[in-house]
């Protein structure tokens, strides 16, 4: 069954779509991961226009962590403060990213962009993980866990402009917060991620945020950094297409009660290094069209979008 | 008064001279809906030749062509820079019909002489209007014959697919495809007699493609009211979201 998508102004299969987000959201909920960063490249894939596929994705990475921040605050899980102070950052680079988004459409580079930002930072991320989760593996194999520091001090506690975040239980500058905010803000502006990725990372060994915390503020950041972010991209370029995120959202919704279960059934470990492998091989593709020679050397863009 | 006479009885033996042939034709539909479903139409294209007196000598070809709403363009070349595929050099196309396609009884270069190619822009490559000013490229012709093979590989450009069948001189039918990944707007059908590779009679219609209802509502939100389009997929997404979660705790309970 096709389906008329009338912002993309394409029609794809609708099974397709329901499998994507369906596939996504399964993945999502075996390794508690927005999926962002697979929707955007997998729309790519089925023809969607690179400029739909972000405002689109962002737009799905609302619906995907709404129920989760919500029960977060309600088990109190949600550095509110902190939340609040990296919202502010991610709003800013959102903003920050959506100009570099529409510069770079006018220069006929956006394409370029968006996939050299997934290469790398998927490479990054990618190989981390893996090398984290491996590491790990053998560790429980040898029965010897390694002691970690509660407090380390580094540069980031020297900043001016310090302030509490009781939940956190942290005495730290609003700097590092707030540059960290701008950094997932652009990223998802560009990418059409949530960021999560890269802002749990962020939370643990930079800003030393205690773990209990850190999925919830996460997602707090998250949902409300994507929703400003969709509605920028609504207002400005006109890319979001509403047909195509309702069939991604069914599909992911669907997707992430399943994949929910099978995690459950999985160990951690072995999860984590899937998802590395996964994220590894979605950076492999997209360097790969990259770097060989294309098939067709040319391509088109209209003028005003549609 | 008898000069008005003189007058008809001259017209009257000037009319068999200018072997009057005339094209009427008709469309399968005038309009066509992009529906949630839509997954390309097909358009059937038939008509007549209308003549007084005899069918003249010599043989006669008919050629259709479906035009879609122009669209400025910018063509992009890829060049390796530091090992990787950039967008290096690009060219402008003042005017590109987002649709075009042509069927004809014969192959155009049989049936169709320059002059009137030029005149009446009937073959694809002349369809396109290239940019005059932007010369930073060195072979415009290559970006233009890109941008025709990338359309026909969509099936947006169809020149020579579909062939025109002609029934003793007089009747004609053709049938073009409109692929699915079309553009809104209004489609210009023309229809050209042919013989000796000139233009003897031509004929015009329209076929008005729209979004239906529900996707012309959402398309023209998205435009016109871009902040409450917006919102419109937050709340969505927000319910979407939110609501399924809750039905899936509901289910489990």
């Amino acid at each position: 069954m096709q389906i008329y998508l009338p912002i993309a102004e394409t029609s794809v299969n609708a099974f397709t779509l329901l499998g994507v987000g369906g596939g996504v959201g399964v993945l999502s909920g075996m390794f508690g991961v927005g999926g962002g960063f697979l929707i955007t490249p997998l729309l790519f894939f089925i023809g969607v226009p690179p400029a739909v596929a972000v405002a689109t994705g962002v737009n799905q990475v609302v619906a995907s962590s709404i129920s989760g921040v919500l029960a977060h605050l309600k088990r109190k899980t949600v550095d509110l403060p902190m939340g609040w102070v990296l919202l502010a950052g991610g709003m800013v680079g959102s903003v920050i990213g959506i100009w570099f988004f529409n510069l770079m459409s006018r220069l006929g580079q956006i394409d370029l962009i968006v996939q050299l930002s997934y290469v790398i930072f998927l490479g990054i991320i990618g190989a981390m993980m893996f090398n984290e989760s491996l590491r790990a593996l053998l560790r429980t194999r040898s029965g010897t866990a390694p002691k970690r520091k509660r407090h380390t001090h580094t540069w980031v506690h020297n900043l001016p402009l310090k302030m509490k975040f009781r939940t956190s239980g942290l005495y730290i500058s609003v700097f590092p917060p707030l540059l960290v905010g701008v950094g997932v803000g652009i990223l998802a502006a560009i990418m059409g991620v949530g960021g999560g990725f890269i802002l749990v990372p962020a939370m643990i060994y930079l800003l030393g945020m205690p773990t209990k915390v850190v999925i919830g503020t996460s997602l707090f950041q998250v949902t409300f950094v994507a929703a400003f972010t969709t509605f920028m991209h609504a207002l400005t370029n006109q890319t979001v297409d509403v047909m195509l995120a309702a069939f991604l959202i069914i599909g992911g919704v669907i997707g992430a009660q399943i994949g929910t279960r099978v995690g459950l059934k999985l160990g951690a470990e072995q999860l984590r290094i899937l998802l590395a492998l996964m994220v590894l091989a979605v950076c492999g593709k997209i360097a790969f069209d990259l770097l060989w020679p294309p098939a067709e050397l040319y391509s088109i863009s209209v003028a005003g979008g549609a | 008064m008898g000069r008005l006479w003189a007058f008809l009885v001259l017209l009257l033996c000037a009319a068999p001279a200018q072997a009057q042939e005339e094209v009427v034709a008709g469309l399968s539909q005038n309009s066509v809906a992009l529906t949630v479903n839509f997954v390309g139409s097909d358009i059937l294209i038939f008509g007549a030749v209308r003549r007084d007196g005899a069918i003249p000598d010599g043989p006669l070809d008919v050629i259709v062509t479906v035009e879609g709403p122009p669209q400025e363009a910018t063509i992009w070349r890829k060049a390796r820079r530091a090992g990787i595929w950039v967008n290096a050099e690009s060219h402008e196309v003042r005017a590109a019909p987002s649709f075009y396609a042509v069927a004809s009884t014969a192959p155009l270069t049989d049936i169709l002489s320059p002059e009137a190619d030029l005149d009446y822009r009937i073959s694809t490559r002349l369809a396109i209007f290239e940019a005059r000013a932007s010369g930073d490229v060195a072979d415009p012709a290559a970006f233009s014959e890109a941008l025709i093979r990338i359309r026909k590989a969509e099936g947006l450009y169809q020149e020579g697919q579909t062939p025109v069948a002609l029934e003793r001189d007089t009747l004609f039918t053709t049938r073009i495809t409109l692929p699915k990944n079309i553009v809104e707007g209004s489609y210009a059908a023309r229809i050209f007699l042919m013989r000796d590779g000139a233009v003897v009679d031509e004929f015009e219609t329209f076929i008005e493609v729209r979004k239906a209802v529900l996707e012309r509502w959402l398309y023209s939100l998205a435009y016109d009211q871009p902040a409450l389009y917006g919102l419109l997929a937050l709340v969505l997404a927000a319910v979407f979201g939110w609501g399924a979660s809750a039905v899936f705790r509901f289910m489990r309970s």
